[in-house]
């Protein structure tokens, strides 16, 4: 486990009625008052069933339920129960309760702190099996769509809930529908964006493989709200499970007549089909993706005109990421008010994150907008393990930039995350700690770029590589202070004048790492140190005095550049050592340093 | 399918398979099968889950392959879905630890304490 203590209010609808969220909040302020730790969670859960003498309270580890809790009785389980261990007898719950139920999901802060909608259905349903689908109320939406709404309505309800692309920049999916709606043509298309390509997402992977009708459904709803009759799906081939679920998914649909001629009796017709890209992450930029479906290169144009205008064979096209589709059928069933109540006033619902890097739980995970990041990272995503510090967090993968310590409290949003000078993205959340170099990270984001650049404009093509060489130079211990300047301004210049997104957010990644931890790059420049001892050479391998003498490293090393009897202290030879790390792997008791501090270069 | 009171009726009759109304010991394992799931070593749990409940010829036992349910690092993960409404999350599994979970848990009613997310987890 890893808190002390879960305190689990009963979040029901009924519950709710009579204050949960107070109660939630009036729990964690008397913790906080009488100080008796972080390590006491609060959770709204679902309901308990038990409504009748509801609210209720439910205590981990003792697994004590407490019921018909007042606000004013707040205060006395957290002095009697939580302080001192003593339970209140007299709001204890008296009936029959099956306790098991509550036992193991609820009990997770990963699941308890999460509002999956997105992801309702993932490891869950049988992904092959529509009923089951259908069972989570899969295909009704479409069917409330179809039977009881016109195409106008259809667009409102979408520019009501105030969704917001999925997929990264951030543009409200209903304004999206209405430009391409209000476009007049013979033939429209709609076409889902699943070519993710972001180092380090991978949730439109989750919900194709988990949940592939709700994509299908969303947008057959999305044909009928701008007039079009073929969708495509533009996946990555590197996704051949997805690829092979969703074929399977348009078969099934299309036997239960959910795709198809005719849709609902409504004489609406829509057919899904599925084209596959080679992976070439300039393929995400929407008109680039057109072109590749088209059978061009995939290379981006100028926009105007955009694609809702002039997209897909010259047609007027709508283009959504396939997270924003996995949340649109759910916008239709419970309507758009209900949609905008979760999440900040401008960026409405939930947000999917992949998170990844130094951090105990890797893995997806949705929360309602303006969630914290420091309740992603240290309440769900559980931390930071080996009792490293946080350094970073860097969103948006190559286009976005670093959070750094200051900002763990920031709510996350489109808005604020811009404001500090990152994005959004597709959700990837890398987490660093003590031991990644910023330099080295910048730089591995931009190898990234230059080798995705397609090299249609100069700026993107010339100068991403251009400014590679200089970070490798930084890291290779021969950059000079000038070159910071360079970098700063070639980035600049970079953003302004690309052609489109990929050249607009390369620099990204540099130019944040470089307002944040400027410090570090010039340790580089001036001290020829790399601080976090990543470098290879501008770091020095030192035994520090802990060493045991069990002769790991010794037998490790590739080059046999360290010394030592048994039981006593090792040396390495730092003229032999080839800076490999093969030493700090095998060392059992962390013996082996890069910190500047240990070879007293700082 | 054409309309909405079909659906329904659809919606009725699957919803009650999937969360096992009216069965009195009804058991659902929900395998993890999403990519990383199968990277890290689903198959063999499905499968043995799979052998096992046909060799003990257990009835109101369905195993399911599901998508990815955000643990990821704690895969292979087994959700077992009970018809009381009880939710137990198995994790890090291998076919031995499948087999153990199927005569513990399924046949015998006693959870795997050391084998639960909430236990291993960090």
């Amino acid at each position: 486990m890893l808190d002390r203590m879960h305190i689990l209010i009963c979040g029901g609808a009924e519950c709710k009625e009579s204050n949960s969220v107070e109660l939630r909040d009036l729990f964690k302020s008397e913790i906080e008052r009488l100080n008796l730790g972080d390590d006491i969670q609060t959770a709204l859960t679902g309901c308990f069933g038990l409504c009748a003498l509801g609210p209720h309270v439910l205590i981990y580890p003792e697994e004590t339920l407490y019921s018909g809790v007042k606000l004013e009785d707040v205060r006395e389980i957290v002095e009697q129960h939580i302080a001192k261990g003593k339970p209140v007898d007299r709001l204890l719950f008296k009936g029959e309760f099956d306790r098991k139920k509550f036992r193991n999901r609820s009990e997770l802060t990963f699941f308890a702190k999460q509002t999956r909608i997105a992801l309702r259905n993932c490891g869950v349903i049988n992904p092959l099996d529509v009923n089951e689908y259908i069972a989570r109320h899969g295909y009704e939406a479409l069917g409330k769509v179809l039977t009881t709404m016109t195409p106008e309505e259809t667009v409102q309800v979408m520019l009501d809930s105030g969704l917001r692309g999925r997929g990264g920049g951030g543009f409200p999916t209903g304004r999206k529908w209405q430009f391409c709606a209000n476009s007049v043509s013979d033939k429209k298309y709609v076409i889902c964006n699943a070519d993710e390509g972001d180092p380090g997402a991978f949730m439109d992977r989750a919900v194709l493989e988990g949940d592939p009708h709700s994509v299908l459904e969303a947008m057959t709803i999305n044909g009928y709200a701008i007039g079009a009759d073929t969708g495509y799906i533009y996946i990555r081939a590197e996704y051949p499970l997805a690829v092979q679920r969703l074929e399977l998914a348009i078969g099934e649909a299309r036997e239960l007549g959910m795709l198809g001629k005719n849709i609902f009796d409504s004489g609406f017709d829509f057919n899904i089909e599925l084209r596959l890209g080679a992976g070439a992450f300039v393929c995400g930029e929407e008109t680039a993706l057109i072109a590749s479906i088209e059978g061009e290169r995939g290379m981006p144009r100028n926009k105007p005109p955009y694609p809702a205008v002039k997209g897909l064979f010259g047609k007027p096209t709508n283009v959504n990421n396939v997270e924003t589709y996995a949340n649109i059928p759910v916008v239709y069933l419970k309507g758009a008010d209900w949609f905008k109540s979760i999440g900040t006033e401008k960026s409405s619902g939930t947000k999917v994150f992949a998170l990844g890097g130094k951090i105990a739980n890797t893995g997806l995970l949705e929360v309602p907008m303006g969630t914290t990041l420091r309740e992603v990272i240290y309440e769900i995503g559980g931390g930071i393990p080996n009792k490293r510090e946080f350094k970073a967090a860097q969103t948006g993968g190559p286009s976005g930039g670093c959070i750094t310590a200051e900002s763990l409290d920031t709510p996350i949003d489109f808005d604020n995350l811009i404001a500090l000078g990152s994005m959004m993205g597709s959700g990837g959340m890398i987490v660093m700690d003590e031991d990644n170099c910023m330099v080295d990270v910048a730089r591995f984001y931009l190898e990234f770029t230059v080798e995705e650049s397609c090299g249609k404009c100069t700026p993107c093509r010339e100068g991403t590589k251009r400014m590679l060489d200089i970070l490798n130079r930084i890291c290779e211990g021969e950059g000079t202070m000038e070159d910071l300047d360079v970098l700063e301004s070639l980035g600049k210049m970079i953003k302004d004048s690309s052609l489109c997104g990929l050249g607009q957010t390369a620099p990204n990644p540099v130019l944040s790492t470089l307002k944040h931890f400027r410090k570090e790059y010039e340790a580089h420049v001036i001290d020829k140190v790399c601080p976090a001892g990543v470098c290879s050479n501008l770091t020095k391998y030192v035994v520090l005095d802990n060493c045991i003498g069990c002769t790991k490293c010794a037998r490790n090393c590739p080059v046999g550049a360290i010394e030592g009897k048994v039981k006593e202290k090792h040396f390495i030879d730092l003229d032999l050592c080839i800076r490999c790390g093969a030493c700090k792997t095998a060392c059992p008791v962390n013996a082996i340093s890069t910190k500047p501090e240990s070879w007293g270069a700082m | 399918m054409k309309t909405l009171e079909e659906l329904k009726i659809l919606r009725e009759k699957s919803h009650k398979k999937m969360y096992m109304d009216g069965v009195t010991r009804g058991v659902r394992v929900q395998v993890g099968y999403g990519t990383c799931g199968i990277a890290a070593g689903a198959t063999p749990v499905y499968d043995t889950f799979v052998n096992e409940i046909k060799a003990l010829n257990l009835e109101n036992v369905e195993i399911v392959k599901v998508g990815c349910m955000g643990e990821c690092a704690f895969e292979p993960t087994v959700e077992i879905v009970e018809s009381d409404g009880s939710k137990t999350i198995y994790c890090l599994l291998t076919d031995r630890r499948a087999s153990e979970i199927v005569e513990e848990h399924i046949v015998k009613g006693i959870r795997i304490d050391k084998y639960l997310l909430s236990k291993i987890k960090r």
